[in-house]
């Protein structure tokens, strides 16, 4: 019964994450270049507009739902299952959720390197 | 690509991994604190240690570099830079407390590897609906 949770927690992960990642890359495509901005209007521009972007904090309440999935993933499930099971699935579930909302054309050579890291971070928990 | 935006990318794997062992470290000096309601007083005693303070700090600036990163890179581009710490964790370990790292893990560090050289390679946007510049576009349509 306790791997049936640890899988739903590892699944909560996964779409949790993947949600923060995408709105918070969202959000700062719409905020623009943070370097360019900082050089020309200055620092406070920067904080200014960041804090002015509502789906940051959207973002960052996913981060955290992901983080506390962890937790309780972790104390269902080994060590060895639920770090590197919800760490590669989510960088191939980033990858596809990056080309459905993103528009981020992933081509042959993101597809790759998105697998190969995920079966390379499966490999080093081993 | 600047040789400033690979430094924003060193910066992410290099915050990310320096964090995260520092607040094991620090964590583990506290002995081990039942993460619950009852015991709230005890997590915010605990950034008063020096490790998990700067540990803190470290992730603080993570997120500084990886928000920066996003808006300028895409996310499937910056996203590998993120699991290069599992491969400095994994050298460092090595060469530092020469630990023994499996063949396994060795595998898996090649393969890490392999897919950041992949992607660092390419195009870093390719979402951008008005490129910046000529050659923006062109490695949009390379990578096509």
């Amino acid at each position: 019964m306790n791997e049936i949770y640890a899988w739903a927690a590892i699944a909560l992960i996964i779409l949790a994450s993947t949600t923060g990642d995408v709105l918070l890359s969202y959000s700062m495509k719409r905020v623009g270049d943070v370097g360019e901005l900082w050089k020309q209007r200055g620092v406070l521009a920067v904080l200014g507009r960041v804090l002015a972007t509502p789906t940051i904090a959207l973002g960052l309440m996913a981060m955290g739902v992901a983080f506390y999935s962890l937790l309780f993933g972790l104390s269902w499930g080994n060590l060895s299952l639920v770090v590197p099971a919800s760490a590669s699935l989510t960088f191939v579930a980033n990858a596809v959720a990056a080309r459905i909302f993103l528009h981020e054309r992933v081509g042959r050579r993101r597809w790759i390197a998105a697998l190969l890291v995920a079966a390379g971070v499966v490999l080093m928990a081993v | 690509m600047t040789f400033r935006k690979y430094l924003v990318l060193a910066g992410i794997t290099v915050f990310s991994t320096a964090g995260d062992s520092l607040l094991a470290r620090g964590m583990k000096e506290l002995g081990s604190v039942n993460v619950s309601l009852h015991n709230v007083s005890t997590l915010l005693l605990a950034i008063l240690n020096p490790w998990v303070a700067l540990g803190i700090l470290f992730l603080l600036t993570f997120f500084a570099c990886y928000m920066s990163a996003l808006s300028w890179a895409d996310l499937t581009y910056v996203l590998p830079a993120t699991s290069l710490g599992y491969v400095l964790v994994a050298l460092i370990a090595h060469f530092s407390f020469h630990e023994v790292i499996s063949t396994t893990r060795w595998l898996g560090i090649a393969l890490i590897a392999a897919g950041v050289g992949f992607v660092a390679a390419g195009p870093s946007v390719t979402s951008s609906h008005e490129p910046q510049n000529s050659r923006d576009a062109v490695s949009q349509e390379v990578e096509l």
